[in-house]
């Protein structure tokens, strides 16, 4: 295709093709941070194309194809064009990954040790996890836990963070300066969206894997609490929020019960960041 | 034909030429393999070669998927023959589900979406109200739809399983009611292969015969390469075990009304998977056709294609009845 860029996230590579300059032309400055992939047959290929030829130049927009894709996906105006990438990367690994169990959950690590955090859409998990990388954390993925079923070992998956609503403003006023993030989009599906880079130091370590220590099921909106949660629970939940889970048979099974047997899990709820934090903090504190 | 879609017939006819492939050759061979559902059927040919890193991972990415496609394949046959328990007619297995439970090659790599069965069709309401009974729901609710493939098609409209979400096609014929070409079904279906396991598959003859007309005879060559890589398989396997299986397909393909278009799958098989035989001009634009897809996965060739699809459309139904057909769907928007 015309335009192509190729990223490395963690341990997956795309090779995303676009119709038109502009997408590419943002998603190079938005990852200009990443390192360069070597030249190396990509994991997934992905296109930005014009949902038909008209649309390329009338009221362009962009439909999502690539080596996975679902019929009835959503065409996106060509000004989102960073989030459709976005959207076609996750796709991708939500119907193609093999190689690792995904689990559909955010990630931070410290010490070598990785807190898992999932739960339903609008729990909070990714701006937690972007929260917690803004505080002596590595953010490991706000989308997808990365599982190795061979050691147990969780990948990260550290794309740009993609904050909603609220969050923009609040992560902002955080972050302070300007240059981490994307254009801001508005009007998307998911309502305002605006794209974070992740810090020096989660992009400079993304192949660093760590090991699981804390499964954390957030619930925003109400009093804060901590929960335990039975192991069938847990598993029920994780298999869940798992895309690849009944795909990876045997193995998929092997990694799960692994994970749910070895790692503690807790269910928080929460009213807002601060409590949110100090909960994630008082639990990391007694685990150790 | 583009570089890319030969490169992968290539390297399925001669998996020794994967040695000369570059970084960008590989990409592009894995993404066409993709799309046009043969990369398991590559990751099987590859097997034991010598091929890059990355590739042996993509590869095995393929394999797992494959594993999990070809399990699901055999208990929805399972299923199948749970629904038609002591029905008392043979209900023929086609296509991809024939092949990996005959164990033919063909079945090797081979991925498997919908269910195909072929069943005698004064037995269709019967067959309708079990597999109705077994969990199965009509996916079309549209009446012009059901009338559509009732009055014309070779098949029941799509049934989609409720609780597995798998679908099944219940053929009674080979071809469309409308189509010029009448092949045989009940004589497919008379001389079937029964097995003691209740498992029915069409003979050797008709296997190739069913492969050819549902390439070459009905539809717009979408999804062609792996169709025809499915006839390259048959064919070697067949001729292996009888040196007389010529014979026999062509006085088979004659019954049916097939013979040119065997003649010419043979050809262009040949030409892409076996000696590499010079083709004709006629088969040569089918080959551009069969190979329409760049190293992006996207398809190319738009007025071959196009044509293409004028030409299904004619095969299927006399012009006025197209015509017809076409002014109602357009209509509906």
């Amino acid at each position: 295709m015309k335009h192509q860029i190729h990223l490395r996230i963690g341990p997956i590579m795309f090779r995303i093709g676009s119709a038109w300059a502009g997408p590419v032309k943002r998603l190079n400055r938005l990852y200009q941070a990443y390192p360069r992939p070597l030249v190396a047959v990509p994991n997934f290929t992905v296109r930005l194309e014009p949902s038909s030829p008209l649309r390329r130049w009338i009221r362009p927009n962009i439909d999502i194809r690539g080596d996975f894709m679902l019929p009835e996906a959503q065409p996106l105006p060509l000004a989102h064009g960073v989030l459709a990438a976005e959207m076609a990367m996750n796709l991708q690994m939500a119907l193609g990954q093999r190689r690792y169990l995904l689990l559909h959950a955010s990630m931070v690590e410290r010490d070598g040790k990785a807190l898992i955090m999932t739960g339903l859409s609008g729990a909070g998990k990714s701006t937690l996890s972007a929260h917690l990388g803004e505080r002596g954390w590595r953010f490991m993925g706000d989308e997808f836990a990365l599982i190795d079923p061979n050691t147990g070992h969780a990948h990260g998956f550290p794309r740009a963070i993609s904050l909603k609503n609220e969050a923009v403003d609040v992560m902002q006023t955080l972050v302070g300066t300007d240059d981490r993030f994307g254009p801001l989009l508005t009007d998307t599906p998911k309502g305002t969206i605006r794209h974070l880079m992740p810090g020096p130091d989660a992009i400079a370590r993304m192949d660093e894997p760590a090991r699981p220590a804390l499964l954390l099921f957030p619930r925003f909106g109400h009093p804060p609490a901590i929960r335990s949660i039975g192991a069938a629970e847990v598993f029920m939940r994780l298999t869940q929020s798992s895309t690849n889970y009944i795909t990876l048979g045997e193995s998929g099974f092997r990694a799960l019960t692994q994970l749910v047997h070895q790692v503690p899990a807790r269910a928080i709820d929460y009213e807002d960041s601060a409590s949110a934090i100090a909960l994630v903090e008082q639990l990391w504190a007694d685990l150790a | 034909m583009t570089r890319a879609a030969s490169l992968l017939a290539g390297v399925l006819r001669a998996p020794e030429q994967a040695a000369h492939l570059s970084v960008k050759d590989w990409t592009e061979v894995i993404t066409v393999a993709r799309a046009e559902q043969l990369v398991g059927s590559l990751a099987i040919r590859l097997a034991g070669q010598k091929v890059p890193e990355a590739v042996r991972r993509r590869l095995n990415d393929a394999r797992i998927a494959l594993a999990h496609a070809q399990t699901q394949a055999r208990w929805e046959v399972e299923m199948t023959q749970r629904a038609f328990h002591s029905a008392g007619y043979p209900v023929v297995l086609l296509k991809g589900c024939a092949y990996i439970i005959a164990g033919l090659e063909a079945g090797d790599g081979r991925f498997v979406g919908d269910l195909d069965i072929l069943l005698p069709r004064r037995q269709l309401d019967d067959a309708e109200r079990r597999l109705l009974a077994a969990g199965w729901e009509w996916v079309k609710a549209d009446a012009y739809d059901d009338h559509y493939y009732r009055q014309w098609m070779h098949e029941l409209p799509p049934l989609i399983h409720r609780a597995r979400d798998r679908m099944i096609d219940v053929h009674h014929t080979i071809l469309p009611l409308t189509h010029r070409l009448e092949p045989d079904a009940e004589a497919m279906i008379r001389d079937c292969v029964r097995r003691d396991d209740g498992i029915s598959f069409l003979n050797p003859a008709d296997m190739i015969c069913h492969a050819v007309a549902h390439m070459l005879a009905d539809g717009d060559l979408a999804g062609s390469l792996r169709n025809l890589w499915d006839i390259y398989q048959l064919l070697r396997e067949f001729r292996h075990e009888d040196p007389d299986f010529d014979k026999e397909l062509l006085s088979r393909a004659a019954r049916h009304g097939l013979t040119a278009y065997i003649l010419q799958a043979d050809r262009l098989a040949a030409h892409l998977f076996g000696d590499g035989r010079p083709l004709g001009w006629r088969d040569r634009w089918f080959l551009r056709c069969i190979l329409a897809r760049d190293g992006w996965g996207k398809k190319t060739y738009p007025i071959t294609r196009c044509a293409f699809y004028l030409r299904a459309h004619m095969l299927r139904m006399p012009p006025l009845m197209l015509a017809r057909h076409l002014f109602t769907k357009w209509r509906k928007g």
